[in-house]
């Protein structure tokens, strides 16, 4: 996507959401007007920021965490068969018991502070990092390692030196999931309990019908979100990048 | 290094207790060229795997042995119809991927040799993908070679390759190869009565030793000798399919 082009998705969003205040003529707390959630953003500047600070870092600290948990998972998955058979059903059981229902428990075990939004945000990226990881990691063309045993190369050198550089693509593109999904974990997170965050500030604004208030701090999570969605999607178009370089100089 | 010794196997092939091949005899001379060829399905590859002591589907019952006594292992380096090369390397570290695979230090001078030998030095830092299907197996082979192993064993290695490249290839190979014990599995008659000093044609019941021309490998395309012994195994092969085809039938 061209950056101009996302600059007029940006104002053409705007004037939509202009024009459905003045046809509905709805009430400032129940939709309020670009330019009203614009002021009460920059008024309250101080106070997002504080509390998107919190939230940045559950999610920074959740992707970190996640990530080194799901690719150290997901290498045990491709090198135990024995981890295959005793883990990967729990794996997929985990799935299917919808991690929003946890919250409640996090926030019972760990509190209001930032260490069970941390949790929350771990466990929703963990599956998207571990499958596509460990998907990459057992769909390495035969021949390779057929050729690799041939060299006299250990499972453990077969491991390092071909099956993680040839499974980065699709670690880059469980990456690029978890860049959707870490806020919305973090957030959930905060709407369960917690005294911090973007989450919290949302829920506490619109509990006093500031509505201006909540629709900035939105916003705010949105860019915030799209910008680590575009960071992340740098990093993984150098996983992209480093599997298969595409210097067609022929 | 020892020179490079004779491989016989004896036995057969069942794969979920349905016979593929076998009892059959393969013997392999040391030093030469052994051609293999059948119809597909029949089992070439599969052969290749279990002198290769790789994984197969199925249970080999029988014996590969080396003329010298020595295992096998360790002993041979392996040639596939896809060049096999790691797309996140340059064609240097490519051909010395077998010692970064065993954490050894690799002789980047030989490697640098091999690369000049297959003509591939202006090309040394590129990546596979900035390479051509010929440049590629051009690569392949000089990484095979790298290993230094006495007994070389190739899949179609040239088969996905344009006719004037396999040919240049062939040529390439059979020089470089020369003095090593190699097996060659191969569709292509055309090929395997240029390269081979022995040619067998494998059955499911057994491993038919054709006669080969008179002349030493690598022959001219053009030689009459190689043009009968060519259309001679054309023949015999597109018998062998069509036996097969009635077969499945």
């Amino acid at each position: 996507m061209k950056r101009l082009d996302i600059l007029w998705s940006g104002i053409f969003g705007v004037m939509l959401w202009q024009m459905i205040v003045w046809i509905t003529d709805a009430p400032h707390f129940i939709l309020p007007s670009p330019l009203r959630v614009l002021f009460a953003g920059y008024d309250s500047r101080a106070l997002i920021g504080e509390h998107a600070i919190v939230t940045a870092t559950e999610v920074f600290i959740g992707l970190a965490i996640g990530v080194v948990l799901g690719v150290l998972t997901a290498i045990g998955l491709a090198v135990s068969p024995m981890a295959r058979r005793l883990f990967l059903p729990i794996l997929v059981f985990t799935q299917a018991v919808p991690v929003f229902a946890l919250a409640p428990i996090l926030t019972l075990w760990l509190g209001y502070g930032i260490g069970g939004k941390i949790v929350m945000t771990v466990l929703i990226i963990y599956f998207p990092i571990t499958s596509s990881f460990y998907d990459g990691l057992t769909r390495v063309e035969s021949g390779l390692l057929d050729l690799a045993q041939t060299m006299g190369a250990t499972k453990t050198q077969i491991m390092r030196r071909i099956r993680i550089p040839s499974a980065l693509p699709s670690l880059g593109s469980g990456l690029r999931l978890a860049a959707v999904y870490a806020p919305i974990g973090a957030v959930i997170g905060e709407w369960v309990g917690s005294s911090k965050g973007l989450g919290y500030l949302m829920l506490l604004a619109n509990g006093r019908a500031k509505t201006d208030l909540m629709f900035a701090s939105l916003i705010v999570l949105a860019i915030f979100a799209v910008s680590l969605h575009a960071l992340v999607g740098k990093i993984a178009d150098r996983l992209d990048d480093y599997s298969r370089p595409s210097n067609t100089d022929l | 290094m020892k020179p490079a010794p004779s491989i016989s196997l004896a036995g057969s092939y069942t794969i979920n207790g349905d016979h593929l091949f076998g009892p059959l005899t393969i013997d392999i001379p040391a030093g030469q060229w052994t051609c293999l060829l059948g119809a597909s399905g029949i089992g070439k590859s599969t052969i290749l795997r279990l002198v290769l002591g790789l994984k197969t589907a199925g249970v080999f019952s029988g014996k590969i042995t080396a003329s010298d006594g020595d295992t096998l292992a360790d002993r041979i380096s392996y040639m596939a119809q896809s060049d096999l090369l790691l797309p996140w390397l340059n064609v240097r570290e490519n051909v010395v991927l077998g010692a970064r695979l065993r954490g050894e230090q690799p002789d980047m001078l030989r490697a640098g040799a091999l690369i000049e030998r297959v003509g591939l030095t202006p090309h040394q830092d590129k990546h596979p993908s900035a390479l051509s299907g010929g440049m590629r197996q051009r690569a392949a082979l000089a990484r095979t070679l790298m290993e230094d192993r006495p007994i070389v064993l190739l899949d179609e290695p040239f088969s996905a390759l344009d006719a004037s490249t396999r040919a240049d290839m062939q040529e390439l190979a059979a020089e470089m190869l020369a003095e090593k014990t190699v097996l060659l599995v191969t569709h292509d008659p055309a090929e395997a009565s240029r390269l081979g000093h022995k040619i067998v044609l494998m059955s499911a019941s057994e491993a038919m030793i054709w006669d080969h021309p008179n002349t030493a490998p690598i022959r001219a395309i053009d030689a009459p000798e190689t043009l009968a012994c060519q259309s001679a195994l054309l023949s015999q092969l597109r018998g062998q399919n069509l036996e097969a085809s009635h077969e499945t039938a």
